[in-house]
């Protein structure tokens, strides 16, 4: 049996251990998900290209300059030009904008909306909770993108529409995850103190139940974050996305692909590349995120 | 001696070259049977040509019709030339000073139900496009406003009389949208019958049609042109996308699109297939329009309308523009190699056709700070979802305005929301429209400059009656020299003075096929001499 005085030493060197720095940390995930980390750093580079598009760049994204049309990728065009004479290497520098700008704004929405009804619905429960089901399962029983087909035929298309028609079927799936997690918070005695205590359902919902379900919500979003740059590349490439001459690398593959994949394959090579680059490099940071938050996978 | 050798040499190889010569194979003849494949990039919206004017209804149903006189399957690139279909002898002098035609119809005829064509039912079919009941559609009713009367006096005979004598009837006659249909079938089945379903006189009889697949055809053994067609039938594969359609012709699931393909496609087909491909090249009666929407400001300032005109540099656009697209011709509003068109050096004295594009848009710039936009503004270019040539030529001219300061997004719609948003809910900024014709006939085609309570077609929403007087002038005026007078001051105004909207370039075709595919001639219009009854294959 340990005397106080033991529990005393141990707690002393407890409180002795040194402090780890943020680097040391980061090291040490980095040493541990090696994956996680290429595909952080490869997110990270892209925030950069987007955040200094103008300076990274030499030439003007949507300026045609037909004296230089399809130019083959060599020194003055890293990456070749188009059929309007345009840098493919600026655009797609430009096009990063548009992909994360869609991307993070849907997901955002998506899992943010999803993280409020999907909570709402496990605190309430009952028939509210059986009736707002039934409608989630209607709306994931469609396909992301025929879900998002229907939203922009309605709405039009537009980087507003497009992020809309992405954001409206994350919102079931997000939500449907978070209420799994909610159903068993609800049942915690701290969540009927509060009744008790008569607070307002709001006050319950937002400050005792959505922080406690926080690592589902940031594995969604973090897993949505590909989906939403891959959707938005669809609907840009079915020409129902943004429109020319916004550079988006799923417009710029729609423009190329059909009448220059042979003559000028860089055309369509490039935005391909950039699309699934970029789609690979997020749904691997979303796993590493996910096995970082989820208790189950961090125990094994 | 030497002299002798010359001669016995020379006379050597013109023995030679003659018994070459004779043996050399002849102009081959026309061979029977086979089925043609062809693609189309368009959807059947019915198949009444009546109502209908769209390439996805013509090409695939064409075959089954016939019309009064037609455009000379030999000869399809001269916007004279016509020849009758089911009239005989040539197209009739007319009389009463140019105001009656009297055609006289072959009694040799039977629609594919065995029924014996007369020319009441081609004057039941001339009624139903003039005149129809109400509630009938009629697509081109605009285009014979000069008919006073059609009249059927004998099973042999069908008389036009006009108001006024004009250029511009005969022409129309030869619109491949007027199929001749049965009276029996308008008086016992209504005028909407033909909407879907199909009786006529044509090469080909209708077997069926999968929507969204093919439509197919079958050789009509009675047909009134003798020892023709020459193919057994034919197969109108349906194939929206271009890629598919490339692949058709490459693969030879297809041997032929009648519509046109981008010059870059020519070029990756020809070097793929070599000699086994053919290319056939030509102007284009259709042209691509900037429609400026006069009900929005800033856009009913003629002043703003103008610095968007003279912000394009056509002529630097054509060097280009025609190497990614299916345009190329600089002209104004009348088809580029009619007599009735500008010459360059007239066009160049329009607003944005000048030669030196930097005073152009220097006067481009000094218009719009007059108008109160110093700085430009911005604005949504509506376009149509399709690439060719609409998307590109889109782009284009976004880059030349924003040459003048102004910043343009581009709104694009599918075909259907994009023509609902030009005739019924008019929200649009600017648009890009076109004024795509069939047979060559000024006159009319320039029809959609007019008023917009007179032309059914002009989506700029102006009323302009100077315009409206003028094109009933050069309709009436039966001197061409004077008509053309008339048109320059038409063109000028439109296009330049007002502005009201404005022709980008116009389109050219380019239509690769099978080199097997023989006998079918390149019309200047996507429309044309789709009949197939001269079509062969060599295989």
């Amino acid at each position: 049996m340990a005397s106080p005085s033991d529990l005393a030493v141990s707690e002393m060197d407890f409180d002795a251990l040194p402090e780890r720095s943020w680097v040391d940390k980061i090291k040490d995930t980095a040493r541990k998900k090696p994956l996680g980390a290429v595909s952080a750093c490869a997110v990270f580079v892209m925030l950069l290209l987007a955040a200094f598009a103008n300076v990274i760049t030499f030439y003007d994204p949507v300026q045609n300059a037909f004296d230089s049309m399809h130019v083959a990728p060599g020194a003055a065009h890293w990456f070749g030009t188009d059929q309007f004479g345009r840098d493919i290497f600026t655009r797609i520098v430009f096009g990063a904008r548009t992909a994360l700008f869609v991307g993070f704004s849907a997901s955002i929405l998506g899992s943010t909306a999803g993280l409020i009804l999907g909570v709402g619905s496990a605190y309430f429960g009952g028939r509210f909770d059986l009736i707002f089901q039934r409608f989630m399962d209607i709306f994931i029983s469609f396909p992301l993108i025929i879900m998002a087909l229907s939203v922009v035929s309605i709405f039009g298309t537009g980087t507003q529409n497009v992020i809309l028609a992405i954001t409206i079927p994350l919102i079931p799936r997000c939500a449907r995850v978070v209420r799994s997690s909610a159903l068993a918070i609800r049942e915690i005695p701290y969540v009927d103190a509060a009744r008790a205590l008569g607070f307002a359902h709001v006050r319950i919902i937002f400050r005792h139940m959505i922080p406690n379900v926080m690592a589902p919500y940031l594995i969604m979003l973090t897993s949505f974050l590909g989906q939403a740059i891959l959707l938005e590349a669809s609907l840009s490439y079915l020409g129902l996305g943004v429109q020319e001459p916004t550079p988006a690398w799923g417009l710029m593959l729609q423009g190329g692909a059909e009448e220059y994949a042979e003559s000028a394959p860089w055309i369509p090579v490039f935005p391909g590349l950039a699309i699934t680059a970029a789609v690979f490099a997020f749904n691997l940071f979303g796993d590493a995120v996910r096995d970082t938050l989820d208790p189950r996978l961090r125990s094994e | 001696m030497r002299n002798t050798r010359m001669k016995t040499l020379l006379i050597a190889v013109a023995v030679f070259a003659l018994a070459l010569w004779s043996f050399a194979p002849a102009e081959a003849a026309p061979k029977k049977g086979g089925t043609l494949k062809f693609v189309v990039g368009s959807k059947i919206p019915s198949y009444d040509g009546h109502i209908e004017s769209t390439f996805g209804m013509i090409h695939p149903i064409r075959p089954f019709y016939s019309l009064l006189i037609r455009v000379n399957p030999d000869n399809p690139a001269s916007p004279t030339d016509f020849v009758c279909d089911v009239c005989e002898g040539g197209i009739p002098a007319p009389t009463e000073g140019h105001t009656k035609y009297t055609f006289k119809i072959r009694g040799d005829i039977t629609f594919h139900n065995g029924q014996k064509l007369t020319s009441a039912d081609v004057k039941a079919t001339y009624d139903k496009i003039i005149s129809p009941p109400k509630g009938i559609e009629s697509n081109r009713k605009a285009f014979f406003s000069m008919v006073e009367s059609v009249t059927a006096p004998d099973p042999k005979t069908l008389v036009f009389k006009l108001k006024y004598p004009t250029g511009a009837f005969v022409p129309a006659l030869a619109l491949p949208y007027n199929f001749i249909y049965s009276k029996a079938d308008l008086d016992k089945h209504g005028y909407k019958w033909h909407q879907k379903n199909v009786n006529g006189t044509g090469a080909f009889r209708f077997v069926q049609h999968q929507p969204g697949a093919f439509v197919e055809g079958k050789r009509y053994d009675k047909y009134h042109h003798k020892g023709k067609p020459h193919l057994d039938g034919f197969r109108a594969i349906s194939a929206p996308k271009m890629a598919i359609r490339l692949q058709a012709i490459r693969g030879d699931r297809a041997a032929i699109e009648f519509r046109g393909f981008p010059p870059k496609a020519r070029d990756d087909l020809k070097k793929a297939l070599g000699d086994k491909l053919t290319v056939q090249e030509s102007d284009w009666n259709c042209n691509l329009m900037v429609t400026p929407n006069h009900k929005r400001k800033p856009f009913d300032d003629a002043r703003v309308r103008r610095a968007l005109t003279l912000a394009i540099d056509r002529w630097g656009g054509s060097k280009y523009l025609s190497r990614i697209a299916i345009v190329k011709t600089v002209g104004g509003v009348v088809f580029p190699k009619h007599p009735l068109a500008a010459t360059k050096e007239e066009l160049t004295k329009i607003a944005g056709y000048w030669p030196d594009i930097n005073k152009s848009r220097a006067e481009a710039k000094r218009l719009l700070k007059e108008a109160g936009y110093p700085n430009g503004f911005e604005f949504t270019l509506h376009n149509r979802g399709v690439d060719q040539p609409y998307k590109v030529v889109g782009t284009w001219v976004i880059d030349q305005w924003r040459k003048i300061g102004l910043k343009v997004k581009q709104w694009v719609q599918p075909s259907g929301p994009f023509y609902a948003t030009l005739r019924k809910k008019k929200n649009f900024d600017v648009s890009i429209d076109f004024n795509c014709q069939s047979v060559i006939n000024p006159l009319v085609d320039v029809s959609k400059f007019i008023s917009d309570d007179k032309a059914g077609n002009q989506y700029a929403q102006y009323q302009d009656r100077q315009l409206d007087k003028w094109f009933e002038q050069m309709n009436k005026e039966p001197d061409v020299k004077k008509q053309r007078a008339i048109m320059r001051k038409y063109e000028k105004r439109a296009l330049d003075e007002m502005a009201h909207q404005f022709v980008t370039l116009w389109w050219y075709k380019i239509n690769p096929h099978r080199s097997y595919v023989k006998g079918w001639k390149i019309a200047p219009s996507h429309y044309l001499n789709q009949h197939l009854d001269n079509v062969w294959i060599e295989k």
